[in-house]
């Protein structure tokens, strides 16, 4: 049977026929749905790890234990796990372990554009890189077939064009994959210096035979037509470079780490010019030239964002780029009745500077909240928050996370800030799921991956046991309520935590409430700086759009005249 | 045929896109899909890529690569403009959606009708009278339909085939897409 798939739902798909057994992920766009499609075969255990390296720790001890395992993440989500991938390569595996790793060029949906292809090369992990849903099912099987005849963990690269492109599939069944035997290992499995030593020089050797024998690879792929210009690409860009030269020769490269380098350096001497066609970083280009392979990449294409059809077309054939229409941006917003909304307004209000970190909680940096001073990573606004107070001690700082973002980075961070004492104050924005992704569960919602109950994370006694001086839960809708816990909390030279709780609106709809309205506005604007999108000024007054509003009664409550109401 | 869809996070691009794939494919041509998750999904702009016919390579359309702009807003009929090709035609709904800076006064709404030359349907006043501002999308399907002059009962079955809830009032909207492009 042939169906339309997303090349997530396709690598789902190409681990269960492959006879997968587990799969532990951390959300991350665009990597979140094939954890998500995982889930739905009952001969996987899938589930959410509340990070990265946890995920991946998962994969490593069930590789080990025998069974064929899958390690999902977003690109930014492997530094997070690069630890463990730097000795899992050492130790190697028991049965097949990939680890999907999602680029995100363009930065559709994440903090940076970093290229994941140079973890391969730093870990000497081998690394490939489908070009479509049907490919991508192909590939996952190849990797497990590598992984266990090479003895190593498989890195297996997407980019939010494949990742979220849909073509057609061809579904096949599930092969069981029977245990691999387990038996006490201590050389290979347990990395202490001596036996270090002994697997680095396996690492080595793996690597020089791959780089042998991915010349013969059928995954890497030779298409003669005119000699003229010679392509060298991969992924999302294969498909862009076929539509925009079809004439062109191409080097498809199906593994991208190690490179096979002998066989493009075989194939430029067929093509009068070569061209190396790749996003991000000129990770295939250097080693072409470090090799002393003439070619040309970057010096046309640069390092920013998306290489589309166009720029292809633009650059290859001086083909007029098009260009956009200036007009008014639109970013995405909290939704209206986001309960995160409150809790930033009385921050701005309080004029705090707020350590923020990575959510749809972010979104409060934008205009007109405009309350956010940073945002680096995961995790990361506890720490910044505590390096911030001790540089200045008077500073009214908080650090802003959210729940899921909490339990994957955030709690350490928290531990730190109370150790070594700087009195900051923490907000959680405790909407019960992981909203940016697309309301993933994580261990303090209660429900598994699979959808099973389980036990649920207690934020207030996690943040007690760390030593914080108390604990407030606040309902974010109560916007007097928060400002007087706020500002009992900054006044206090201890470390102290504002849970402020309440469902995502996207899952919950408040009970009971009423859209709003308004009559007689003064037009002072107050309610515009909510920034809620069910509010616009139409000839200088405020105007609620009922088809928009959830009744969440924040504009309500700034109103100065008392001029909204049901 | 590349068809571009352009809209307002929240109005139903990708289940447009699905069904278009699914009527492409009840009309036996190759078909490849292209869209964007995540931040996108929050009131955002959004953009989805429908591409099909006899072969495929990338599943993104380019810039003045779009054979139709399909746009569900006219702001953002505008914002993607620079991807139709020449001869490329834009269908927009013609009820505008002020963006955040526009709602709270910071920049004005551009004069869309001076910019830009596009075939309007009154698609959010369609879909209110088939039952729901939510099937805005299928009013466009429809108007699409008659734009391109596809097969009226293979792009209902696609429908059919597509769409989980609402189905009466989902045929009605694309009913009135239909007939509103007469
Ligand atoms: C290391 C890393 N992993 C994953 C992501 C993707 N991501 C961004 S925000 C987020 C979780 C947000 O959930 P939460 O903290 O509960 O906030 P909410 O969106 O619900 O407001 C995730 C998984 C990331 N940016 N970095």
């Amino acid at each position: 049977m042939k169906r339309l798939m997303l090349t997530n739902q396709a690598i789902a798909q190409g681990a269960w026929q492959a006879g997968v057994r587990v799969v532990s992920s951390y959300p991350g766009t665009p990597s979140t749905e094939i954890t998500e499609c995982t889930a739905k075969f009952k001969e996987i255990h899938s589930e959410w790890a509340p990070n990265e390296k946890v995920a991946l720790e998962v994969g490593i001890g069930a590789s080990m234990a025998g069974a064929r395992a899958m390690v999902c993440m977003k690109h930014v989500g492997l530094n997070v796990a690069a630890d463990p991938l730097f000795t899992a390569a050492y130790t190697g595996v028991g049965g097949g372990l990939v680890i999907v790793v999602a680029d995100d060029p363009g930065m559709h949906s994440s903090q940076n554009e970093q290229d994941s292809r140079f973890y391969a090369r730093s870990a000497h992990v081998p690394m490939i890189e489908p070009s479509d849903s049907a490919e991508a099912v192909a590939f996952v099987d190849w990797a497990y077939r590598l992984s266990e005849q090479y003895d190593t963990p498989v890195l297996l690269r997407t980019t939010t064009r494949i990742a979220h492109a849909q073509s057609m599939v061809e579904l096949g069944e599930r092969v069981e994959v029977p245990l691999k035997e387990y038996q006490k290992d201590a050389p290979k499995y347990t990395m202490l210096p001596a036996h270090a030593k002994g697997r680095h020089l396996v690492v080595e050797d793996r690597e020089n035979r791959l780089k042998a024998d991915c010349l013969s690879f059928p995954q890497n792929r030779v298409e003669m037509r005119d000699a003229k210009l010679g392509v060298v690409c991969a992924g999302a860009v294969y498909q862009h470079v076929r539509e925009a030269l079809p004439n062109a020769s191409v080097f498809k490269v199906g593994m991208v780490y190690p490179l096979p380098i002998a066989a493009i350096a075989e194939f430029a001497q067929k093509v009068d010019e070569l061209l190396v066609v790749e996003e991000l970083e000129p990770f295939i280009e250097n080693q072409l030239k470090a090799n002393g392979i003439a070619c040309h990449g970057k010096d046309l294409f640069g390092l920013q964002g998306e290489i589309t059809v166009a720029h292809i077309l633009n650059k290859v054939l001086g083909k007029a780029l098009p260009t956009a229409a200036k007009v008014p941006g639109r970013p995405p917003l909290l939704c209206a009745g986001c309960p995160h909304r409150g809790v930033y307004y009385v921050l701005r209000k309080l004029h705090c500077v707020v350590n923020g970190d990575i959510g749809c909680y972010t979104l409060g940096a934008l205009p007109p909240l405009s309350a956010v001073d940073s945002v680096v990573c995961m995790g990361a606004s506890i720490g910044m928050a505590h390096g911030f107070k001790y540089a200045r001690p008077d500073a009214k700082n908080v650090a802003v996370i959210g729940d899921s973002t909490f339990v994957h980075s955030g709690v350490t961070g928290l531990i730190n800030a109370v150790y070594n004492h700087s009195g900051i104050t923490l907000v959680i924005l405790d909407n019960r799921t992981t909203g940016m992704t697309g309301h993933q569960d994580h261990p303090a919602t209660g429900k598994t991956c699979m959808g099973d109950p389980a036990p649920q994370l207690d934020l207030e006694a996690l943040c007690l046991a760390c030593g914080v001086a108390k604990v407030d839960v606040v309902d974010p809708y109560d916007m007097a309520a928060c400002e007087a816990v706020l500002r009992d909390a900054l006044a206090d030279s201890r470390e102290r935590v504002v849970i402020a709780r309440r469902a995502c609106i996207m899952k919950e709809r408040v009970l009971d409430a009423k859209p709003l309205s308004v009559s007689d506005c003064r037009g002072c604007g107050k309610c515009l700086g909510l920034g809620c999108p069910a509010i616009v000024k139409s000839e200088g007054k405020a105007v609620i759009d009922r088809t928009q509003c959830v009744g969440c009664k924040l504009c309500k409550d700034v109103c100065p005249f008392g001029c909204i109401g049901e | 045929m590349n068809i571009l869809i352009v809209g307002v996070g929240g109005q139903g691009t990708l289940l447009a896109a699905k069904v278009l794939g699914e009527y492409a494919t009840l009309r036996g041509d190759e078909v490849k899909l292209s869209e964007v998750h995540g931040m996108s999904q929050r009131g955002g702009s959004v953009v989805t890529h429908v591409r099909y016919g006899k072969q495929i390579h990338t599943p993104v359309i380019w810039e003045g690569g779009a054979d139709v702009v399909l746009a569900f807003e006219p702001l953002e009929a505008l914002r993607y403009a620079h991807f139709l090709a020449e001869g490329g035609r834009v269908l927009t709904n013609q009820t505008p959606l002020p963006p955040m800076s526009v709602a709270t006064g910071l920049a004005e709404y551009p004069d869309v009708d001076a910019q830009l030359d596009a075939v309007k349907v009154p698609a959010t006043d369609l879909a209110l009278a088939a039952g729901s501002i939510k099937c805005v999308n299928m009013v466009m399907l429809g108007a699409l339909t008659r734009l391109l002059d596809l097969d009226y009962d293979t792009m209902r079955q696609a429908v059919q085939n597509s769409v989980k809830k609402a189905l009466d009032m989902n045929m009605e909207a694309v009913r009135l897409g239909y007939e509103a492009l007469k």
